[in-house]
């Protein structure tokens, strides 16, 4: 198993808790004679703030928690990654007929405000016509791929999943 | 249609693509500092080591 469930609401850890006996029980999977903390990654606040201002923002999530170096990789790549793809004029899904542009109006949708701010500014072009045109498109939608799977690490980072 | 401001090679953008994906998988899956630099060289190689052992096979099935 890659991750670690001591101390998580398993139905294991609920067990153990229930067959403790006299032992006072603080929390489920709490170990007799362990002292009740939190775990690193637990923190006060909405869990799930990380996630919606790493989807947002590239690398707000890591900087929510204190990950400057990390975040600022993430947020320069990925931020890059964006640009590049709109100055090689590629072309920003906005509406979806059929199932390869859903699938990349999908892709565009996970650099949040970068794709929103885009749109409203007129930026990308309107069709693909050269080579170099359709790699700035890859580039734009494997940006908000890659930005998913950053805010879906600091959402792990959040709940104490990794270190 | 819009002027390109960046003109990038194919190489190049293949080496571009390459770098920052690899940045983002390093740091995304892996916990260590450590471990993360050797899977984004990790990443990074297969990525350009692919894309030009798939191209020397197309030349070759093309010609």
């Amino acid at each position: 198993m890659r991750y670690s469930q001591k101390g998580m609401a398993t139905v294991e850890n609920k067990n153990t808790a229930a067959n403790s006996g006299s032992q006072p029980v603080s929390q489920p999977g709490a170990q007799p004679g362990a002292k009740t903390s939190a775990k690193p990654g637990a923190r006060e606040g909405f869990v799930y703030l990380p996630l919606i201002a790493g989807w947002l923002v590239p690398g707000a999530g890591h900087f929510l928690l204190r990950k400057w170096g990390r975040g600022a990789l993430l947020s320069a790549s990925i931020l890059a990654m964006f640009v590049l793809g709109l100055t090689m004029q590629g072309k920003l899904y906005s509406n979806a007929h059929e199932i390869l542009d859903i699938l990349g109006l999908a892709g565009d949708l996970g650099n949040g405000l970068l794709y929103i701010v885009s749109q409203i500014l007129g930026l990308g072009a309107a069709q693909a016509q050269t080579t170099l045109a359709d790699y700035g498109t890859r580039f734009i939608v494997v940006a908000g791929l890659l930005n998913v799977i950053a805010a879906v690490d600091a959402h792990n980072l959040r709940t104490g999943r990794k270190s | 249609m819009g002027h390109t401001f960046f003109q990038p090679s194919h190489f190049m953008a293949v080496v571009l693509f390459a770098l920052f994906a690899s940045i983002v998988f390093g740091i995304t899956q892996r916990e260590t500092p450590r471990r993360m630099i050797r899977y984004g060289i990790y990443c990074f190689v297969l990525f350009v080591g692919s894309t030009i052992a798939i191209s020397w096979l197309m030349f070759l099935v093309a010609r």
